[in-house]
């Protein structure tokens, strides 16, 4: 079957004042399937999140591909639903206005009430019924974020693209947030990429989890099948067997096997970096870590 | 004998109550983790025991004395940090066992100094600026600056909850280390059931608010040292934390309210924006309208 989206080859380099580039992510290949909810976890600043700007078109691409639904991404549109770490709500604007700004773009052949309907049903399942009026500054920071996850499922995206959707909030708000994001994402089952550095989090909405390692130059390290039955219940899932083996895998990756790189197929080596300065020219410490 | 109680303790601001009827005895030695929603007081409680607020109702005391203001007697480690940005760590920590120690020669409290720098590990960046320090390090000198002051307990308010999860997983066993090395009767405010499960001898849930109260206390029967990848396999591990867990979204559950609103989502098509603008009129419909009632809770 043909992947829904399909990045291949993907890295992303940034040039610096030394001339050699530095390599934020090489060679990263993910195929998703039309209605997969995967996983992108990794430690913070391996560059999973530089992967997600490339696939939401924030970021250009510097080596390799990315084709959604047959489509070269090539730019950021709103067939892709984006939900930052931060919901950026417009201040000036109500949670409804913030909605009805992209329902305006994207729905403009339907008229006025269909588009102020669409705003209603989602910012009422997301629990902001009472308070769709009210500006960003007058809701909290979980109810900010329940606007922006409003915003980009109204947009009815090909795709939903989560960056640490729940990074900031405490974890208790957290857990409810993951349930409405669930409940959601459980009606059409829409195709999406969250990334998270929450084991918990990845076990309960995911499908796959798909383990970076660490930077530079982060790559796909494990992958992890997520078989739990839909819909899912934090309670059951506390309480499966399975469900701890899975954890422990993950928690083993990211302390134990996180810095480990795969295997690299021969056609994909880069060329071999410009030749290093000799040895003798390193600080002490550093010559230490450094084998013979 | 308790070595702190806080009897029918109650605060209210501007005539919300935010903790109402608290209750807790501590035993010397013992840690204890405070878990609950953000919102439902647990700063507030916090700052009754550190002296920084006066309850409405009920008292508090700390081996019999009652608390009355702040107090060396007490140290407290802020969600924020809340260091001086132009003292260096050396002096950040100097500036209170000054204050705390003034009859030490200057050689004894530069000694005194130095060595919960190094408890915390921060050697190296002894004549840093706040500024120059990441938020872990940042924390790690409010943690020494607290310890080195001796206090008879520590109150440690969501000291972590600011960090990312790395710092996060170093710093608590920085804490569970420190703990056994100076073996403090330690109260721990999160909201991370998994950190209370980690350092704690005892987890008590608090009630959200208005009108926060303390649930029944869990004591955490896990042996130590806990080691966080050794826990994933220990059944009473996932008893506790189920429990725990599940005792926490009872509350959620039981402080909201369920209405039905009927809503109307139109089975409508977004247009694709990339495409030259369409002169149609009336969006695409794959279906008939849909209707939903969908039970919300609020």
């Amino acid at each position: 079957m043909k992947p829904f989206l399909d990045a291949a080859l993907l890295g992303k380099s940034y040039p610096t004042a030394s001339g050699r580039p530095a390599v934020i992510v090489e060679n990263f290949n993910l195929k998703v399937q039309r209605g997969e909810f995967i996983t992108l976890i990794g430690h913070s600043g391996c560059g999973k999140s530089t992967v997600l700007s490339m696939i939401a078109g924030l970021t250009d691409v510097t080596t390799g591909g990315i084709v959604l639904s047959g489509r070269e991404v090539t730019g950021a549109g709103p067939d892709r639903g984006v939900v930052f770490q931060a919901p950026c709500l417009l201040p000036w604007l109500t949670a409804f206005e913030n909605v009805m700004l992209g329902i305006d773009q994207v729905y403009y052949t339907a008229d006025r009430r269909e588009r102020r309907q669409i705003a209603e049903y989602y910012l009422t399942v997301v629990g902001l019924g009472d308070a769709m009026h009210h500006r960003p500054a007058e809701l909290s920071q979980g109810m900010r974020q329940r606007c922006g996850i409003a915003r980009a499922f109204a947009l009815s995206p090909k795709m939903l693209l989560l960056d640490e959707p729940f990074g900031m909030l405490d974890s208790l708000t957290r857990y409810e947030l993951q349930e409405v994001l669930l409940n959601l994402w459980q009606k059409d089952r829409k195709t999406a990429l969250m990334v998270t550095h929450d084991v918990d989090e990845a076990l309960f909405l995911s499908d796959r989890v798909i383990m970076m390692t660490n930077g530079p130059a982060a790559t796909v390290g494990e992958i992890l099948e997520v078989k739990f039955p839909r819909p899912r219940s934090r309670q059951q899932l506390l309480e499966d067997p399975a469900y701890y083996a899975l954890r422990a895998q993950l928690i083993g990756f990211l302390e134990e096997r996180s810095h480990l790189r795969p295997g690299r197929p021969a056609a994909a080596t880069p060329p071999p970096p410009p030749a290093r300065a000799p040895r003798s020219s390193l600080p002490d410490f550093l010559r230490r870590l450094v084998p013979a | 004998m308790a070595f702190l109680a806080l009897r029918g303790v109650a605060k209210a601001f501007g005539g919300r109550p935010v903790l109402h009827d608290v209750n807790l005895t501590l035993e010397r030695g013992e840690f204890v983790a405070i878990v609950g929603y953000s919102g439902s007081g647990k700063t507030t409680l916090i700052s009754l025991i550190a002296g920084l607020q006066r309850p409405d109702a009920g008292t508090l005391t700390l081996n019999d004395l009652e608390i009355t203001g702040p107090g060396p007697d007490r140290g407290v480690v802020f969600q924020n940090y809340s260091l001086l940005p132009w003292l260096t760590v050396f002096e950040n920590i100097a500036l209170a066992v000054a204050q705390v120690f003034p009859n030490y020669a200057a050689e004894k409290q530069r000694q005194h100094v130095e060595k919960f720098i190094a408890l915390v590990n921060l050697t190296p960046a002894r004549d840093k600026l706040p500024r120059q320090l990441s938020g872990g390090m940042r924390q790690r000198v409010s943690v020494a600056r607290a310890l080195a002051l001796d206090p008879q307990i520590l109150l440690l308010d969501e000291p972590l909850s600011a960090l990312d999860a790395l710092t996060r997983a170093t710093l608590q066993e920085e804490i569970a280390r420190i703990r056994e090395q100076e073996k403090k009767t330690v109260v721990l405010i999160t909201n991370d059931v998994d950190e209370a499960l980690l350092l704690a001898d005892r987890i008590i849930p608090l009630t959200p608010g208005p009108g926060a109260t303390l649930d029944e206390s869990i004591p955490v029967t896990l042996g130590r040292p806990r080691d966080r990848k050794a826990l994933n396999h220990d059944p009473e591990f996932k008893r506790l934390r189920a429990l725990v867990t599940g005792r926490l979204l009872g509350f959620g559950a039981r402080r909201r309210s369920t209405v039905t609103r009927s809503l109307t989502l139109p089975d409508i098509l977004p247009e694709d924006l990339e495409a030259p603008r369409t002169s149609r009129n009336r969006p695409l419909r794959p279906h008939e309208m849909k209707r939903e009632d969908i039970a919300i809770v609020t």
